[in-house]
């Protein structure tokens, strides 16, 4: 590699790195006052790029019209912001705070198919800079004039940052607000609208990097979860909450991907999430982060309400239909019943940990995915019995979840989170690039039950055995001792440590179990569909039971497959009915959210005990 | 009355701590709430400034029901809670820690608050983190002062701190009850109590069980061994 070259590739990171630096910024202040996981911020970043697109091209303004359409775009979407917060976000902050995060989800759904709706599927090419269009040679190589204006406006909209942060009262209230929200009320200050006032900055800050990347890169649907990935690893490694540690990680990060492409080319959708990983393990709490303040309450911020019962005859009577009614359901009806089997179980494995334990995962997709590639490969490679390999499923995925839960159980809260979706990543970016073993995007093909499992009623009542046989199990896991000893851990650290339980020991128990149940999942979800794609280990697979268990309530297990029931139905349905599905799941997760602020089961719960 | 709690209950989480708490204070006076660890007496002070779930009763300032309220607007009514763990912004400097709680056209700006501590000047650019717990004690009373308080919650301010500092903050409290201002002292170190309150509560499992001077409290030697004593 030559000098020159080196200084390239520098360069073109610093310039990425400056446009994650705005956007990690935005994503990290709203979590830092608000505690919202925002996972909307990239779909903000995506709405700016194409309204700064539509507006240059609109205003009459000739040569100024990208100059203007960019903070007029960046401006708009912070009054989007607005909107939301005021509308949606402000009636679910005294839920749980993973229902604002479900909130952000459903949004993430609406606003990407609102994007296809007013800009089309179709990439579009946004115009250039005028000005700034052309290249400058720089040690013998030509770069981007655009690229080096955006290196110095890097350090401008640093520098304001750290004016209105050091300079303002405003500032002060937020770096207040960051460490102790309810000091910062009980001197006064009305929270709520501290919050709408950085939920508006920190979406402009995302409609600034949107718009800045017009002239970069083309326009997609799917700048929104491609940026969202990068901007949660760079706030994470960054520390949350921490604006200058999200300057620095950008850079760290921004380089590493302009070197990583080059060294490295098949390595390099995976090179951030190594890094986030390594920083992580080291660094529990990011580069520039705090640990966070001790609990003041006992009980977790994930469970509020009491643990919830459902009456047996209650549940026998669903065992009973399930067994009893398929015989008589449309072949189709089957079908749909036994996706939701294997989402339910695997919705059931991820409340192991989040419910019980404590821990929210990111990246339970990995279990899922290694489960069923697990038994893909023995398929394929091993020309293993359907049985067999779908025995090895669970095992393949427990054996994963053991080598990198061993590291996740380190750490805490969105910590942990963030390492255990940098290990799916790892995970799918293996999947992905390892085309001699895994076909890569191709996925393994032909991947059928033994005959005599083949039918639907066959494979219905074996995948019933299965995932009802697995969430029965996890229920047992879950009121035994075991279970109660998580319970403890998740509720007070300190505490249950003083009466002399090995936290880390049990939590990585508890990893090991979900890995093996969602790994069953994964099993008998492969030999569903006949076939294996990478998919199954990406972020929305991850985000799928995140949202099931929500959705059916945290506070019992029994909420996963009501979650996981009422999610794939509403898929199934909406998918059928209009190609904008996405829009209509998104706004039936928002009414869903608004109606049953703790989960179906929560509410219901709660009325029967009223 | 300035202050009036009627019959309340609170829960703290899911636990029920106060199971029908009277209290009052007049205008100008000092009361001090006795308790042991765990008597109700924290969550007495929450339960005012609206940060734990009052399920029953009525709390009433000058008459009007803080009930419902949220907790910047019962402080911005005048009452002002120093919280027991003193929640100091280790992040922000002594003087930041203080804006936090300015409120323009009162009385209390950081000049007259580094008059009553100047301790606090000295210290006006360190980062609240490094203050010691007598520091951290007279910052945290500094900041809830300038929001401009005429009802002063304070929970057990002498907590954790050296007998010399402890003499220092009598003198400082004192100062503020000779300005006026009500003061709730919520207290274990009944010594320190007596130098500064007018009269005495004692709460234990979260009702009250005594009401009156010190007087009768010294002279009531089981009502001290039941409801004080360790």
């Amino acid at each position: 590699m030559s000098p020159s070259l080196i200084l390239i590739q520098l360069l073109s990171g610093l310039a990425h790195a400056m446009v994650l630096f705005l956007i990690a910024s935005g994503l990290s202040l709203i979590f830092g006052v608000t505690r919202i996981v925002n996972f909307a911020h990239g779909s903000f970043y995506m709405l700016a790029a194409y309204l700064t697109y539509t507006l240059t091209a609109t205003l009459p303004l000739g040569v100024a019209a990208f100059y203007v359409a960019v903070p007029l775009a960046a401006a708009s979407v912070g009054l989007a912001g607005l909107g939301v917060e005021v509308v949606l976000l402000r009636r679910v902050y005294r839920a749980p705070e993973l229902y604002q995060l479900l909130l952000t989800f459903a949004l993430v759904l609406v606003i990407a198919d609102g994007v296809k709706f007013f800009w089309g599927s179709e990439n579009l090419t946004g115009p250039a800079a005028p000005g700034l269009a052309g290249s400058v040679p720089v040690a013998g190589q030509l770069f981007p004039t655009y690229d080096l204006a955006l290196i110095a406006l890097g350090p401008l909209v640093a520098a304001a940052l750290w004016w209105l942060f050091y300079r303002t009262r405003w500032g002060v209230l937020i770096r207040a607000a960051t460490q102790d929200r309810e000091m910062v009320a009980v001197l006064g200050v009305d929270q709520a609208r501290l919050f709408t006032s950085v939920f508006v900055l920190g979406s402009f800050l995302a409609g600034l990097g949107g718009a800045l990347q017009v002239p970069r890169q083309a326009l997609t649907n799917v700048m929104d979860t491609s940026i969202i990935t990068e901007a949660f690893v760079v706030v994470v490694v960054g520390g949350m909450g921490s604006v200058p540690g999200a300057l620095l990680a950008a850079v760290v990060i921004g380089v590493i991907d302009a070197f990583g492409v080059l060294v490295l080319p098949r390595a390099s959708l995976v090179m951030m999430f190594v890094v986030m990983a390594v920083i992580l393990i080291v660094r529990p709490w990011g580069l520039l982060g705090r640990p966070p303040a001790q609990p003041r309450t006992a009980g977790g911020a994930i469970v509020t309400a009491s643990a919830l019962r459902v009456p047996r005859p209650w549940m026998a009577a669903v065992v009973a239909l399930l067994i009893v009614v398929p015989p008589v359901l449309p072949t189709f009806h089957v079908w749909v019943l036994v996706e939701i089997l294997a989402f339910a179980l695997f919705a059931a494995s991820l409340h192991l940990l989040m419910g019980t334990g404590g821990m929210v995962s990111f990246g339970h997709a990995a279990s899922f995915g290694l489960g069923a590639y697990g038994a893909a490969l023995c398929v394929t490679w091993a020309k293993a019995p359907m049985l067999v390999a779908l025995a090895a499923a669970p095992l393949a995925a427990a054996v994963c979840a053991a080598l990198y839960g061993y590291f996740c159980v380190r750490l805490s809260s969105i910590y942990f989170a963030m390492l255990t979706l940098a290990f799916a990543q790892i995970a799918f970016a293996i999947v992905h690039q390892w085309y001699d073993v895994t076909g890569g995007d191709n996925g393994l093909l032909g991947i059928w039950p033994a005959p005599w499992l083949a039918g639907p009623l066959a494979y219905y009542y074996l995948a019933l055995a299965s995932c009802g046989g697995g969430i029965a199990l996890l229920a047992l896991v879950e009121r035994a001792p075991f279970g109660l000893t998580l319970r403890a851990a998740r509720d007070h650290a300190p505490r249950a440590e003083t009466v002399g339980i090995n936290i880390r020991l049990h939590q990585w128990l508890a990893f090991i179990v979900a890995g093996f149940f969602g790994g069953l999942a994964g099993g008998t979800f492969v030999f569903l569909k006949g076939s294996v794609f990478p998919d199954y280990l990406a972020v929305p697979m991850s985000v799928e039971p995140l949202v099931m268990v929500l959705l059916g309530g945290v506070q019992a297990l029994a909420g996963a497959p009501v979650g996981a029931a009422v999610y794939k139905l509403l898929d199934t349905v909406a998918t059928r009915y209009t190609d904008y599905w996405q829009l209509v799941l998104g706004a039936i997760l928002i009414l869903l959210v608004l109606v049953f602020p703790r989960g179906i089961l929560g509410v219901v719960g709660d009325r029967r005990r009223a | 009355m300035m202050l009036e709690l009627r019959q309340v209950h609170a829960y703290y989480g899911r636990s029920h701590v106060l199971y029908g708490v009277d209290l009052a204070a007049r205008e100008g006076e000092v009361v001090s709430l006795l308790g042991r660890n765990g008597a109700g007496k924290t969550t007495t002070l929450k339960s005012i400034v609206g940060l734990v779930d009052v399920t029953g009763g009525e709390i009433l300032y000058e008459g009007r029901s803080l009930r419902g309220l949220r907790t910047h607007e019962i402080s911005r009514l005048g009452i002002g809670l120093v919280p027991e763990d003193r929640r100091i912004f280790g992040d922000l400097t002594v003087v930041e820690n203080l804006r936090v709680g300015e409120r323009p056209g009162g009385g209390w700006t950081v000049e007259r608050v580094f008059g009553l501590f100047p301790k606090l000047r000295e210290l006006g650019g360190q980062r609240g983190a490094s203050l010691s717990g007598g520091e951290q004690q007279m910052l945290t009373i500094a900041r809830t002062l300038m929001t401009n308080p005429r009802l002063l919650l304070l929970d057990e301010p002498s907590e954790g701190l050296a007998p010399v500092v402890v003499r220092a903050l009598a003198e400082n409290i004192a100062a503020l009850k000779g300005s006026g201002l009500t003061i709730l002292l919520s207290e274990q170190n009944v010594k320190f109590a007596r130098r500064l309150a007018d009269r005495a509560y004692i709460i234990e499992k979260g009702q009250i069980r005594f009401e009156g001077s010190f007087g009768h409290l010294d002279a009531n030697e089981s009502l001290r061994r039941a409801y004080l004593s360790v």
